[in-house]
């Protein structure tokens, strides 16, 4: 079974990535834009586990290694076939 | 002085800092692999430069859960100095020995270049009790994500504990690019509670030498490895 976990920079934290990627889309005439955040998704691929403990152990690998929530946060999300 | 220098896969500023440590102290340090978990008593680890585990998820994120770190911690706890130098620095604040975060620079470019550095008034500290204050050093950097993050409450208690070691300095009134990377006050390098423990961006082995254009770091490496042993 599979989870998507979803990574992304808190409110308030600088993305200059998105402001980069806005600058550009404004000048292909995209302009209906506040702003532009990006983030990455990691795909957990799991085997014998349920789906709550597949979150949970999801949830422990964001905590321990794949988020730094100092400046980050995260969506975990079950991709059911 | 015994002295340790860390090796992840990626580091590439280790060379230069055995080279500088070696100089100065006259003794070689050991080298301590990653995987490695058995080392004697060290008064100072170094932890270089470059780009461990190839800057993948994070900066410094795997290289803060090798088995070594485990080791370093045990060091800090029995009074060692470390030293984590740009990438090692990365690899301090992910493994929890040092607040904070380092993000992306500001103009999403990999700076490389000489930043003046200049002293702020901290806790005691091996790497900084040596030094005078009205002497700023002349330290390059070279980094993708040394952009110091940290919030309003953290920036204030760093301030208020003397544990900010440097920060980037104007060189001319008019400088309005002396900070190479956007970081938060000008934030350079950082201190931990116990002020033993330093995280700095620029790279002082890399001004060693006149032919590196200075010898600013040599004097940094120096006045430490004085205090550290001292």
């Amino acid at each position: 079974m599979k989870v998507i976990v979803n990574i992304s920079l808190k409110e308030g934290v600088l993305d200059p990535e998105g402001q980069a990627i806005k600058t550009s889309l404004s000048n292909l005439g995209f302009e209906n834009l506040n702003d532009v955040r990006t983030g990455k998704q990691i795909i957990l691929n799991f085997v014998n586990l349920e789906e709550n403990e597949a979150v949970l152990e999801a949830k422990k690998m964001c905590e321990d290694l794949l988020v730094n929530t100092v400046i980050e946060k995260y969506k975990i999300n079950i991709l059911r076939n | 002085m015994r002295s340790g220098v860390t090796i992840f896969p990626g580091s590439n500023c280790d060379r230069d800092i055995i080279v500088a440590l070696k100089n100065i102290t006259g003794k070689a340090p050991i080298k301590m692999w990653h995987k490695d978990t058995e080392f004697p008593n060290l008064d100072l680890i170094v932890i270089p430069g470059g780009f461990s585990f190839g800057d993948y998820l994070r900066c410094g994120a795997l290289a803060a859960r090798s088995p070594v770190i485990k080791n370093i911690k045990n060091h800090i706890s029995r009074g060692g100095a470390v030293l984590g130098i740009c990438n090692g620095f990365q690899i301090l604040i992910e493994a929890g020995i040092l607040p904070g975060s380092l993000i992306r620079n500001k103009k999403l470019l990999f700076t490389c270049r000489d930043t003046m550095l200049e002293i702020q008034d901290t806790i005691i500290s091996p790497f900084l009790s040596g030094l005078k204050k009205e002497h700023h050093l002349n330290i390059p950097v070279a980094h993708n994500e040394g952009n110091f993050f940290a919030s309003e409450t953290l920036l204030n208690e760093l301030k208020n504990d003397g544990r900010i070691a440097f920060k980037y300095i104007k060189e001319v009134n008019n400088d309005t690019d002396y900070n190479p990377n956007g970081s938060s006050n000008d934030i350079a390098g950082i201190l931990s509670k116990n002020g033993r423990v330093l995280g700095m961006m620029p790279h002082p082995e890399r001004a060693i030498n006149n032919l590196h254009g200075g010898t600013d770091g040599l004097k940094f490496l120096t006045k430490s490895f004085e205090q550290i042993i001292g």
